[in-house]
């Protein structure tokens, strides 16, 4: 987390990032669900990268002699209709959800932070052309306009994040215009203009690292966000197909079985759901706390 | 006033031309050629150069825009592929259903979450209050198809109380005489008790799941608002001044509270109409909802894209009134304007 200390200007680098560790660690003794957050983080970030490697089953093999079997002790969740370890493919599907949102929030955050970012910094045309689209996109249902994106676009799990983003746009482009807009003047911007730096250079060396730690709580905040989307568009059968192993199409694919009494299909996929995105927002108010005390609620 | 109104018209001018862009540009952005894609997979290459013709595709883009515009004046969304029927009388057909399914959602929403986010605010610290915040953290990380699909579970399979999830009304009852296309009003103003029952029945669970979806932006915002009009100065002169605390709260806190609160009844909209889509599909809704899967799942793009611009066209509606109820709530603005 020391990489998004905004340090202090006048002591020491060192002293400045043990200070906002101090206060991280303040932040968090004060309100333990941040740390419960971060624990969840770091075991979905493992899930994602070995999540493969440690199932007891293979994911996609069907064993119709085991089908529609409740939870037991050789299948924790339950087998799905086609007798597909349900435990398996919830912590396999892990790593895809999780590089939907990531690369989703990356992309937004380059395509809405740098033109909200420049937008910002330079005025003029530039804000008004930003600030145009953000205006537009926001003129739709998020999700509406996703779907028709997908829809248009193709249906393909890079539409799927190309929609996510694209959704997302305004609110980043507003977070990095406003944040950038009250830095345009500021002491240092001046000082580095004085040293003979072009507008473009202050904007990526100035600017842009300063207004880092409020994007990363953005991003840390969109993410559950994201992941939401995704599989929202998963469940109504746009982007991943079956039987690809992702939260969205499996609960899709358990809620014929819910009202047949076999709830387990469904609800691990669903409750690993909530627990990503319920993880990713309370880290977002947690580094938002870290970042920015006077917004804490 | 009617000058800020107005005023407040024009520049919802901006936004459906937007709207109307990004959509035609969606249907130029198909993979391919678009003239085959509406043509469907059966269609030889003769048919696929017709239709191309007949859809104007051969022109240039900005009089392909032109028409496109067109038809939108006329009201013409194009035809469904897979039912042939024009996709606007199937949207006007269906509309109802998701109308009344989001309102009563909303209603429910604002039912819970305004006196919840009330007594939080009074009572800081307090059980009511983490119960408040917690709520509001849950339901924005609680996937809305799987809040569905729980209450589905519990509500139908364990208890027995709801009916099957399956549509407006159980396959027994007619439906009432369309006066406003909404079931529950229709069925009180032609007096069948029966069939009311049954529409609500049904219609609970699902308006349950989007009330619950919409209730934390809703909660949340009413408690951070009250929490500063508490605070402020004239609640302190009110207070002081000896009046009730029922007063104070109700009168003068609760009614400067709700400004902020109906403004992110915008926000709460974005999500609620995209919710919509989900719940739909997990109730077996008929409402325009589950039409726009159909389709997309059938490859069929004219429905989608007239879901898509409706809902925009209803979106932009919804934050104009939004606008407009707050100039006629906040007497603030009357004396800018």
């Amino acid at each position: 987390m020391s990489s998004i200390a905004p340090s202090a200007p006048h002591a020491p680098a060192s002293s400045g990032l043990m200070a906002t560790l101090r206060h991280a660690r303040y932040i968090i003794g004060d309100n333990p669900v941040t740390g419960l957050a971060f624990g969840l983080f770091v075991i979905i970030v493992f899930l994602a990268l070995f999540g493969p490697y440690i199932v007891p089953y293979d994911p996609l093999a069907s064993n119709t002699a085991f089908a529609l079997k409740p939870p037991s002790a050789a299948y924790w969740f339950g087998t799905d209709q086609l007798g597909r370890d349900v435990f398996s493919r919830v912590i396999v599907a892990t790593r895809l959800d999780f590089i939907i949102a990531v690369s989703s929030v990356a992309l937004v955050f380059v395509m809405g932070g740098l033109s909200g970012v420049a937008a910002g910094f330079f005025g003029g045309w530039t804000d008004r052309v930003v600030g145009r689209i953000a205006d537009t996109i926001m003129a739709f249902p998020l999700f509406v306009l996703a779907m028709g994106i997908v829809a248009a676009l193709g249906n393909t799990v890079e539409n799927i994040v190309l929609a996510t983003a694209v959704v997302n746009f305004p609110l980043y482009a507003r977070v990095a215009r406003a944040e950038a807009n009250v830095r345009r003047e500021a002491g240092f911007v001046q000082a580095a203009r004085l040293c003979g730096n072009g507008e473009f250079r202050i904007l990526l060396t100035q600017i842009l690292p300063n207004i880092m730690p409020i994007m990363i709580v953005q991003m840390s905040l969109t993410m559950g966000y994201a992941i939401l989307n995704a599989a929202g568009l998963s469940f109504i059968g746009l982007g991943v197909r079956p039987p690809t192993a992702e939260w969205g199409i499996m609960v899709a694919e358990g809620a014929a079985f819910m009202v047949s009494g076999e709830w387990w299909i469904a609800f691990f996929p669903g409750l690993a759901l909530m627990v990503a995105v319920f993880c990713f927002n309370l880290l977002g108010d947690g580094l938002r706390d870290i970042v920015d005390p006077s917004r804490r609620t | 006033m009617l000058t800020m109104v107005l005023k407040r018209m024009m520049l919802a001018v901006p936004s459906l031309i937007g709207v109307v862009i990004v959509t035609f540009l969606l249907t130029r952005a198909l993979p391919g050629d678009p003239a085959a894609y509406f043509a469907g997979p059966a269609a030889d290459k003769v048919a696929v150069e017709q239709i191309r013709v007949k859809l104007g595709l051969d022109q240039p883009l900005i009089v392909q825009f032109g028409r496109y515009v067109q038809d939108l004046g006329k009201g013409d969304l194009g035809n469904s592929l897979t039912t042939g029927q024009p996709v606007l009388t199937e949207i006007k057909n269906r509309l109802p259903a998701s109308a009344e399914l989001t309102l009563l959602g909303l209603f429910v929403a604002m039912a819970i979450a305004i006196p919840l986010g009330i007594l939080a605010a009074t009572r800081p610290g307090s059980l009511i209050d983490h119960a408040c915040r917690v709520i509001a953290t849950a339901g924005v990380s609680l996937p809305v198809f799987f809040l569905g699909l729980i209450l589905v579970y519990v509500f139908y399979y364990l208890l027995g109380w709801s009916p099957a999830p399956l549509g407006r009304l159980d396959v027994f009852y007619n439906p009432p005489a369309s006066i406003t296309g909404f079931y529950l009003i229709d069925s009180l103003l032609t007096g069948q008790w029966e069939t009311f029952r049954a529409a609500i029945s049904q219609l609970i669970l699902p308006a349950m799941t989007l009330g619950i979806f919409a209730l934390a932006p809703i909660a949340r915002m009413t408690r951070a608002s009250m929490l500063a009009v508490l605070s402020s100065d004239f609640v302190r002169t009110a207070r002081a001044s000896g009046l009730t605390p029922y007063t104070v709260t109700v009168t003068y806190a609760f009614r400067n509270a709700m400004l902020p609160v109906v403004t992110t009844l915008g926000m709460v909209f974005s999500f609620l109409l995209g919710a919509n889509v989900l719940v739909e599909k997990v109730f077996a809704w008929p409402g325009i909802g589950s039409y726009a899967v159909e389709a997309l799942i059938a490859s069929d793009f004219a429905p989608v894209q007239g879901f898509v611009m409706t809902m925009a066209i209803m979106y932009v509606a919804l934050n104009l009134l939004i606008d407009i109820l707050y100039v006629l709530i906040d007497p603030r603005m009357r004396i800018e304007a």
